[in-house]
C-alpha cells in the first residue's frame, strides 16, 4: 500500500495540527525572549535617534508657528486678490494682533518673516513700539505713516508664502532657490548663492578623502593581511593608534604641521627645497581639510579592507602564479576582485562619514574649506534658522540613502564585510 | 638511472627557513618522465617543502633542481609551466568553472576558439561537462577537486604536482578519486609528483614512493617493495601494519641472522641493516605472513597465547603474546577453514625467516 502523502494540502503533524502552526507555536517563546533582549536598545534608539530624526524632518517643512501669531490676519489675508495693497480690514486685524501679541512670539515670527522678505523684522519691532500711541483708525494710513514699508505691496505679498502650514521654502533655500513674491520658484540673487557651491565642495572633498583613504589604505591592509601575526599585530596597533588619540589633539597637531610657519614648511625651507617667500598654503583651505580628514578616516577604510583580505587565501595567488600569470596579472585578476567587498564597504563608510563631517573643516578649513556640516552648525547655533538646518540635514540623509540604494543595486549590500 | 631519463632532478638540495634547522637535508632525487612519484611521510617531514621548491614558491638554500635538464632555481613559478593541485583546491571563487579553466590559457594569450575547445576537453575528461557555468562554491567537494585537477592539466604542463589533493574528501570519495587520478595519469602519461601522508593512497596510485622522515628520504621504491621489503624500522612502521620483536643480534650468517628477543627466544630473520653481534635490532613481520597452528615447515615456530579477538568481517584480528610481545597481531581470514580460536587459548605461530626482517633499532 502506498503510504506517501500525495495531496498538495498543508503538511500535518502527528497530532493533526498544520505543521506551520505548530512550528510557530513552538518558536513563540524564543521570539518573545529575543524581542525582550533587544527591547532596551530598541527603546534607546527610538528615543535618541528615530524620534529626533522624525522631528528634524518635520521641522524642515514646518511653517505653523507664524500662523499661531497672526491667525486672524491670515484668515482675512486669504480673501485678498493680491492686487495693489490689501484692504483696511487686513491692516486693522494685523494692527490689533501685533499690538496685543507677546513680544517673544512676535520676535520669533518676525525672524521667520524675514526669511521671506528681509526688512520684516525691523518693521515689526518698530511698529509694535509705535502702535501703542495709535488709538483709532483708519489704520491703513496711520500704519503707512509710521513706516512706509506698510505701503509696499512686496511686504504684503511675502506673507503669501507663509499662509500654508507647510513650506518648501527651507529646501529651496538649501539649494539656492527661493519663492518670489507671487510664489514662483526662482534663483537666489547672485551674491546670496552659497549652498550649491557648498554641496559641490562637500562632494568633492568627500570623494577626494575616500580616494586617498583607498590609495593609502589598500597597500597597508594588504601588508596587514599577509604579514605573519607578530608583525601584523604591531602594524595594526599603529593603524589604530589614531583611534586612541583625541580628535582635537590630532587636528591641532596637523595645524602645527601644516601652517605657513609650521613644521613641514620650515623643514622644506631649511633644506633649501623651498624659497622662504613661496611657502605652501596648506592650512585653512580645502587642501588642509582633505589631508587631515584622510588621516582621521583612514582606519575606517583599513579595517573593512583588512577583514576581507584576511579571508583571501594566499593559495589563490600561488595558484594564479602556478597557472602562468605574472604577479601583477595575478594580483589584478585574482586578488583585487576578491577584495571588492572590502573596498566597497570601506569607501561607503568613509564617504558617508566624510560627507557629514564638521569638526575638521571647522578647525582647519578656513573660509574655503567649509562643508555642509559647518553651515548646519552655523544656522543651528548662530542664526537659529532650524528649518534650514533641518532641510540641509534631510538632503544629506536623502543623498546617503540614494547612495546606499545605488550601492545595493550595483554591488549588493550582502557583499559588505565590516569584520 | 642515467641522467637522460631523469626528468626532474634534485641535486644535493638543502632547505632551511630559519638558518638553524634543516627541513630538507641533502636531497637527491630523480624522477623519470611519465612516472607517478609519491612523497609520503608524517607532517613536518619536509615533503611539502620539496614540492614547494619544485613549484617555485620556495627556493632551495643550497643545491639545484633540474627540470628536463635545465636548472630552474632562478625561474619564477609562473614561468615554470608546472601544473599544481592545491590542498584546498584554490579555485578562484569569483570565476565560474569555465573561467577558472580558461585562466591559464588566457594568460598564455591563446585564441578564443582554442581556449573553448581545450576547456571543453578538460571538462569532459573529469566528466563535468554540464557544470561549466557554475561557481566553484556551488559544487561538492569531489566536483571541486575534479575542477582543480582539470585546471592543473588544461594548459598541458610537462609536470603536475599534487599537494594532498584528496585530504578534504570523505573516505569513499577519496578512494574513487584515487582511481580517477590514476587513470588520468595512465591515459595522458604525464609526470606526477604527489604528496600525501596517507599510505594507502600512496600504495594505490604510485609507480614509486619516496618515504620522507626528518627531512630525508628513508626509502624510495615501488609500492610492493616498500611494503614487503622495508629497509628501516621507520618505513616498516609507517607503511602498513607491522609486528615488531625487539632483541639483540646473536649471530650473523650471510644473508640471515639470529636475533635473541628480550624473552630469550631466538628468531631467524633476514639481515637487513644490522652489522655486528650484540647490536640492538627490531625484527619486523607483517601480520598476514604469520601462520596459526600450521603443519607446514617454517624456520620460526613459537607458542603464543591469544589475548584478544576482534571480529572485522572479512578477517579476525587477534592480538597474541609471543616472544615477550603482547601487542603481536595476527590476521586470520574468515574462511571456511577458519581457525576456531578462543581468548586465552595457546596456539602455535610460525613464519618464514625470509618474511622477518632484522632492522635497526630506531
Amino acid at each position: 500500500m502506498n503510504q506517501t502523502q500525495t495531496s498538495s494540502g498543508p503538511i500535518l503533524t502527528t497530532d493533526g495540527i498544520p505543521l506551520k502552526v505548530s512550528l510557530k507555536k513552538a518558536e513563540r517563546i524564543n521570539k518573545i525572549r529575543a524581542f525582550l533582549l533587544v527591547l532596551p536598545l530598541l527603546a534607546f534608539i527610538l528615543i535618541t535617534f528615530l524620534v529626533p530624526i522624525g522631528d528634524m524632518l518635520a521641522r524642515s517643512i514646518d511653517d505653523r508657528q507664524i500662523n499661531t501669531v497672526f491667525p486672524k490676519t491670515f484668515e482675512v489675508y486669504k480673501k485678498w486678490d493680491r492686487q495693489g495693497l490689501p484692504s483696511e480690514e487686513v491692516y486693522k486685524t494685523m494692527f490689533f494682533e501685533l499690538k496685543n501679541s507677546e513680544g517673544y512670539s512676535v520676535g520669533k515670527a518676525s525672524t521667520r518673516m524675514n526669511y521671506s522678505k528681509s526688512g520684516w523684522k525691523s518693521l515689526l519691532k518698530k511698529s509694535k513700539r509705535k502702535f501703542k500711541k495709535i488709538e483709532e483708525g483708519p489704520y491703513k494710513e496711520k500704519m503707512i505713516a509710521i513706516d512706509k514699508k506698510w505701503g509696499d505691496p512686496e511686504y504684503w505679498l511675502a506673507i503669501g508664502q507663509m499662509v500654508d502650514p507647510t513650506t518648501m521654502g527651507y529646501y529651496l533655500n538649501a539649494v539656492d532657490l527661493k519663492y518670489d513674491s507671487s510664489k514662483n520658484v526662482v534663483q537666489q540673487k547672485e551674491n546670496r548663492r552659497i549652498y550649491n557651491k557648498t554641496w559641490i565642495k562637500t562632494f568633492k572633498v568627500s570623494l577626494l578623502v575616500t580616494l586617498f583613504c583607498l590609495l593609502l589604505g589598500y597597500p597597508i591592509s594588504y601588508l596587514l593581511a599577509t604579514l605573519p601575526m607578530k608583525y601584523s599585530n604591531l602594524l595594526m596597533i599603529c593603524v589604530l593608534l589614531p583611534f586612541w588619540t583625541s580628535l582635537l589633539v590630532r587636528t591641532v597637531a596637523w595645524m602645527v604641521m601644516l601652517q605657513q610657519k609650521g613644521v613641514l614648511n620650515n623643514l622644506l625651507v631649511m633644506s633649501n627645497l623651498l624659497e622662504d617667500e613661496n611657502r605652501f598654503q596648506l592650512m585653512y583651505n580645502q587642501t588642509a581639510v582633505v589631508i587631515v580628514m584622510t588621516q582621521i578616516l583612514l582606519p575606517f577604510m583599513v579595517l573593512p579592507l583588512y577583514s576581507v583580505m584576511k579571508t583571501i587565501s594566499p593559495t589563490y595567488m600561488r595558484a594564479a602564479l602556478n597557472l602562468g600569470a605574472s604577479p601583477m596579472h595575478a594580483f589584478y585578476k585574482i586578488y583585487m576582485p576578491n577584495s571588492v567587498p572590502g573596498v566597497s564597504a570601506g569607501c561607503l563608510l568613509v564617504f558617508i562619514i566624510a560627507i557629514g563631517y564638521y569638526i575638521t573643516p571647522e578647525l582647519v578649513g578656513g573660509k574655503d574649506g567649509q562643508m555642509v556640516g559647518n553651515w548646519i552648525a552655523y544656522h543651528l547655533k548662530t542664526t537659529l534658522n532650524w528649518g534650514l538646518c533641518a532641510s540641509l540635514g534631510a538632503i544629506l540623509l536623502a543623498m546617503m540613502t540614494v547612495l546606499y540604494w545605488a550601492y545595493n543595486k550595483i554591488v549588493g549590500i550582502e557583499n559588505i564585510k565590516l569584520g | 638511472m642515467s641522467q637522460k631519463d631523469s626528468f626532474v632532478k634534485f641535486e644535493k638540495v638543502d632547505k632551511s627557513y630559519d638558518g638553524e634547522i634543516l627541513v630538507v637535508k641533502d636531497l637527491n632525487l630523480d624522477v623519470p618522465k611519465g612516472e607517478f612519484l609519491t612523497m609520503l611521510g608524517p607532517s613536518g617531514s619536509g615533503k611539502t617543502t620539496v614540492l614547494m621548491m619544485l613549484a617555485g614558491f620556495e627556493t632551495p638554500t643550497s643545491g639545484e633542481i633540474y627540470l628536463d635538464g635545465n636548472p630552474i632555481s632562478s625561474i619564477p613559478p609562473n614561468k615554470r609551466g608546472i601544473g599544481m593541485v592545491f590542498q584546498n583546491y584554490a579555485l578562484f571563487p569569483h570565476m565560474t568553472v569555465k573561467e577558472n579553466l580558461a585562466f591559464p590559457l588566457e594568460v598564455r594569450k591563446m585564441q578564443k576558439s582554442e581556449i573553448d575547445e581545450k576547456v571543453g576537453n578538460a571538462l569532459s575528461m573529469v566528466e563535468l561537462q554540464d557544470f561549466g557555468n557554475r561557481m566553484p562554491l556551488q559544487l561538492s567537494g569531489g566536483q571541486q577537486q575534479r575542477v582543480a585537477l582539470a585546471r592543473s592539466l588544461v594548459f598541458e604542463p610537462r609536470l603536475v604536482l599534487m599537494d594532498e589533493p584528496l585530504g578534504a574528501l570523505d573516505k569513499n570519495l577519496r578512494e574513487q578519486m584515487q582511481y580517477e587520478i590514476k587513470h588520468i595519469h595512465e591515459k595522458i602519461g604525464i609526470t606526477v609528483v604527489y604528496v600525501t601522508h596517507d599510505q594507502s593512497e600512496a600504495l594505490t596510485m604510485s609507480n614509486r614512493i619516496a618515504v620522507f622522515n626528518d627531512g630525508k628520504i628513508q626509502q624510495i621504491s615501488s609500492p610492493d617493495v616498500l611494503y614487503e621489503k622495508p629497509n628501516s624500522s621507520f618505513v616498516a612502521q609507517f607503511i602498513g601494519e607491522n609486528n615488531q620483536l625487539k632483541g639483540k643480534v646473536k649471530s650473523i650468517n650471510g644473508e640471515n641472522c639470529i636475533i635473541t628477543t628480550e624473552s630469550g627466544d631466538d628468531v631467524q630473520a633476514l639481515k637487513i641493516n644490522v652489522n655486528n653481534n650484540g647490536d640492538g635490532s627490531l625484527v619486523s613481520l607483517r601480520p598476514e605472513r604469520v601462520a596459526i597452528n600450521s603443519s607446514e615447515n617454517f624456520e620460526n615456530n613459537f607458542e603464543a597465547k591469544v589475548k584478544e579477538l576482534i571480529y572485522l568481517g572479512d578477517h579476525i584480528r587477534s592480538r597474541v603474546e609471543v616472544c615477550g610481545n603482547d601487542q603481536f597481531i595476527v590476521k586470520i581470514p574468515n574462511s571456511y577453514k577458519g581457525a576456531n580460536l578462543k581468548e586465552g587459548a595457546t596456539v602455535k605461530l610460525s613464519w618464514k625467516a625470509s618474511d622477518s626482517r632484522a632492522l635497526d633499532l630506531n
